[in-house]
This record gives structure tokens, sequence and C-alpha cells, in this order.
């Protein structure tokens, strides 16, 4: 069985710690990862960029309506993700209305990654 | 070793609502930083044993205000302190502080406190001081390293900011909405002026300085917090997040300043990069452009450059000249002219740089600007004229090896070439 782990924090804390800090915690937990990736038992890894950079389409109507910021509301629960390679965020958009076309209801937040590993082990 | 580490972020981040909700009850900066700074005393001794509170920001105004009121009753009739079992015990107290902190009155009041520290009738230099020392919680000791004045100065100029904004009324209301913009705006201007402090400073600065990019970057992220769908302040942000995505690549290990077409562009931090972008693409689907959305457009197009010649300088030139329309400025107008130098050569660049020559005419950049055009315009003597007028008139030792360098060009086509040496520092 696979576990999708998803991590929670307050941003405006993380955003807060220093460089030193934040490259202290990406390295021990480098550690953890690497070990389980050694086992082969880790897949993609991905560190999100803050909820400011993010924006929302509210496919729970029609048409769809973007509006600037992360998913707010508290009734709905995360079911899923993608990790979609786009030229901006325009194109990103229209891959995500795409998808809302086939299945409306909800809303996908559109959030840029800043860090990706694949989980492949490096040879 | 105890990691408190986690608190020190925890409480940084916490700050600007601390500061700004206690504002709103002292209506008295010098009081509610003493209060908020004996609620943070208070956290360090209680947290790593206790662990933190579930909303910091709430328990730290609360116990600020408890202190102050204790302070005050202390001082009129030496009653004893409540023990500190008891002040940190706040559930209920919390959840009520907590709702009375609705999103639209935390925001005014993160506000207000921004405005007051970024006040109209405060000198730039002080406005900056003033949000470092109160917004950010910076020591005096750290501001004035970052400034590269004593302590002693620092302290000073602080004290004065404050004495001076005591005066200015601010009135404590919600504001309405053009006040909300107007304040929004003064705020924003300040910081990144803030950013512009520490991003034009020299290598040798370079650490000292740092961190008034980041700190310009944190405060710009907390009003994008507040004011989520302004296109001017996601512009704002990032401006700053692609700018200074370059620190690493701006300097030599001799401490020249690289210019942008020279820098390794490996040493460009991308996920700064991978912000800013997003955040120019967000701001432009409002379709209400403003300068800093032009700014960063053109910072974004220099970011999304593989190699320097990728660069799209025609419509960088283009934004300038929008910019130029929103902001006329001689400065905008020589950057303007820099572009059209790469996308329709130095002839029609140094056509428009000539008019500006009285007004620029103290200024390292134009004529650095325009013995370039001139020199590749292979006018060789006048070019020289413009080097000189330039390196008497550089700002750093980074600026004036620069412009050295293009002058030993000039005079390694015309035979010897003259390597000096670099001037004394100025500590």
């Amino acid at each position: 069985m696979q576990y999708a782990i998803l991590c929670y924090h307050d941003e405006n804390v993380v955003c807060a710690w220093s460089k030193e800090h934040d490259d202290a915690v990406m390295a021990k937990l480098a550690v953890v990862q690497e070990k389980a990736a050694r086992q082969g038992k880790l897949g993609p890894v991905a560190r999100l960029l803050p909820t400011t950079a993010a924006t929302t389409l509210r496919k729970d109507r029609e048409p769809p309506v973007i509006i600037d910021g992360p998913f707010a509301e508290t009734k709905e629960h995360l079911l899923g993700f993608y990790i979609y390679d786009a030229e901006n965020l325009e194109e990103a958009l229209a891959f995500a209305r795409e998808l809302a076309e086939v299945n409306p209801g909800g809303s996908y937040e559109i959030r840029p990654v800043g860090l990706f590993k694949d989980g492949k082990q490096a040879p | 070793m105890t990691d408190t580490r986690w608190i020190n972020a925890v409480l940084t981040s916490a700050r600007p609502r601390v500061v700004a909700a206690l504002l709103r009850h002292f209506r008295d900066l010098d009081k509610a930083e003493e209060a908020c700074q004996e609620a943070c005393l208070r956290a360090l001794r209680l947290w790593p044993t206790q662990g933190p509170p579930r909303d910091a920001a709430a328990w730290l105004i609360m116990v600020g205000r408890n202190a102050a009121i204790d302070a005050t009753r202390r001082q009129r009739r030496l009653t004893a302190l409540p023990d500190e079992d008891t002040i940190s015990d706040l559930s209920d107290n919390e959840s009520a502080t907590v709702e009375r902190l609705d999103a639209a009155d935390y925001r005014d009041d993160i506000l207000r406190l921004l405005f007051v520290c970024c006040h109209p009738e405060l000198p730039a230099t002080q406005q900056i001081a003033l949000a470092l020392r109160i917004v950010s919680g910076l020591s005096v000791p750290q501001i004035a390293r970052a400034f590269l004045v004593t302590e002693a100065a620092m302290e000073q100029r602080i004290t004065r900011a404050k004495r001076r904004i005591g005066g200015a009324n601010v009135p404590f209301e919600a504001p309405g909405a053009v006040e909300r913009s107007e304040r929004i705006a003064a705020v924003a201007g300040v910081l990144y002026l803030l950013f512009n402090e520490g991003y034009t400073s020299d290598v040798a600065e370079q650490g000292a300085r740092a961190v008034l990019c980041e700190e310009a970057i944190r405060l710009a992220r907390l009003l994008l917090h507040l004011f989520p769908v302004e296109p001017e302040i996601q512009a704002l942000l990032a401006l700053m997040l692609l700018q200074h995505a370059r620190a690493d690549a701006r300097f030599d290990d001799d401490g020249n300043s690289v210019l942008l077409p020279n820098q390794d562009r490996s040493q460009w931090n991308g996920k700064l990069i991978g912000e800013g972008l997003a955040l120019v693409d967000k701001a432009f689907r409002h379709r209400r452009p403003g300068p800093y959305q032009i700014q960063a457009a053109i910072a974004a197009l220099h970011s999304r450059a593989t190699r320097a010649e990728d660069t799209d300088w025609a419509q960088i030139a283009l934004l300038y000249g929008a910019l130029e329309q929103m902001q006329p400025s001689p400065v905008v107008t020589l950057n303007r002219a820099v572009a059209v130098s790469k996308a329709d050569g130095p002839a029609a660049a140094l056509a428009m740089i000539e008019p500006l020559a009285g007004q620029l005419d103290g200024y390292f950049y134009f004529h650095g600007a325009r013995g370039a055009f001139l020199l590749e315009l292979e006018r060789a003597g006048e070019a020289k004229v413009a080097f000189d007028r330039a390196i008497a008139l550089a700002n750093t030792p980074a600026e004036a090896a620069h412009i050295r360098l293009q002058l030993d060009r000039l005079a390694g086509s015309s035979g010897g070439v003259g390597k000096r040496k670099e001037p004394a520092k100025n500590s």
C-alpha cells in the first residue's frame, strides 16, 4: 500500500526560520528520506512554495472562478493531487480547467512547487 | 543542546500581530513594545518546559497586556504578581481573544502598526530603522550594523523617530477604503526602500546588510497575507524575490560586482525565482497594471532567460516605456535606453539619453551607460571622457572596478593595458 504523507505547519513560522535553521531541517529530513529511498520505498517528495503564491480554481459553480490565495474551506477535504510541469500560471490553470470540465465540484488549488525529488534512487 | 530556535521563529512570526494588538490596546508605541518584550521573555522561560500554546500570538497578547497592567498596579500599590502557572494557563481567555481578533480587525491593526513606522512625516532612514526595531524586532546593535553606524547613533535615530510619531496623530478607528489603500501604498514604498538599502550594498557589507533584504521580503509577505488580492503587493513581493534570487551571483570572489549579463545563472536561487514568477503571473491576471507590476515583469524576463543572450530586450524596452508613462523619471528613461541599445542598437539609445545630460550629470550610471553606448559606436575619445566622469562618481569600489575594466579595454585597444590598484576601502 502506498501512503501519501501530507505536511502541515504554520507557514508564517516556517518563513521566519533563518536560512541556517531551514537548511539544517532539510538536511535532517534528507537523511530519513535517503534511508527510505535505499529500501526502494520512497516515491516523489515535494516542498510547496508559500500559500501567497497560490491560486484557487473553484469548480463548485458554473463557470468556475479563479481566486487569489490558497484553498481555505474546511468542509472539503484533500482527496488527491497532480504535479504538472507548466511554463507559467496560465498553462497550469488551463490544465486545471480541463480537469474541472470532466470533474466539477470542489476546488483545485494551484501552487508552485519549490523542491521536487522524484524518489528514484541515485545509481 | 536544547533547541530553542523554534521558539525564536514562533516569536518572530507572531511579533507584528502582537505589537499591533498591544498598540491598539495601549495606544502608545513604547508601552506596546515593552509589553511585547515582557511577553516574549516569559515565553522563553515557560515554553521550553510547557510547550508552545495553541495560538502563540493570542498567548503573547494576553500575557503582554496583563504584564503591563500588573506593572502599573505594582507601581501604584505593590500588589503581588500572579504566579506564572496562572498566567500561562490562558485557554479560556485565549479563545475569547482569538474571537475578538477577527481577521479584519487584526489586518487593520498590523497595517496601522506598519503605517505608524512608515509614517510619511518621518525621513526614510528613520522609517526603515523604526520598522526594523518595532515590527521585525531586530536589536539596535543589529540594525546599527546593517546601516554601518554606531549603536549610539542608531539608538538616537530610533528615539527621535518615536518622539516624532508620538506627535503625529494616527487615528485608531478602522480606516476607510481610500485611507487603507493609501496606507498600503506608503508601507509598500518603505518596504521597497528597505529592500534596496540591503540590495545596493557592497560585497564587504553583504553579510550585515543581507538581513535588510530578508526582512523586507518577510514584511512584504506579511502585507500580502493581509491583502492577498492586491496585485501591486503581489508584484512588490515578486520583485524582491526575483532580485534577491541573484544575490549569490552578484559579486565575484574578489568582491567585484558582476553585472547581470555576466552572472553565472546556475547560482540564481530557483526556489525564489519560482515563487516570484508565480506571483507576477497572479498579479497580471488582475489587469490593473501598476509600477511594481511593470518592474516585476522586467525582473521576470531576466529570470526567464537561461542565457543572457536569450533576454527579451524588446519586451523589456516596452515595459520601461510603460513605466515611464506611469512614473516619468530620467532614471527610468535611462533604463529604457539600455534596453533599447540591446534591442535596436546603441545609436537609438544614445539619442534617447542625450537630453538627460543636465538632470543626470551627477549620476554614476548615466555616464557609465553613455560611455558603453559610445564605446559600441567606436567613439573611443568621447567614451573615455564619459567613463572618467563615471569613475569619479562611483559609489562603491565595485562600481569603480567595473568602469576601470571598460577603461582598460579602451586602453587595450590603443596599446598599453593599465591595471590599477583597488582604492583603499573606507570603513
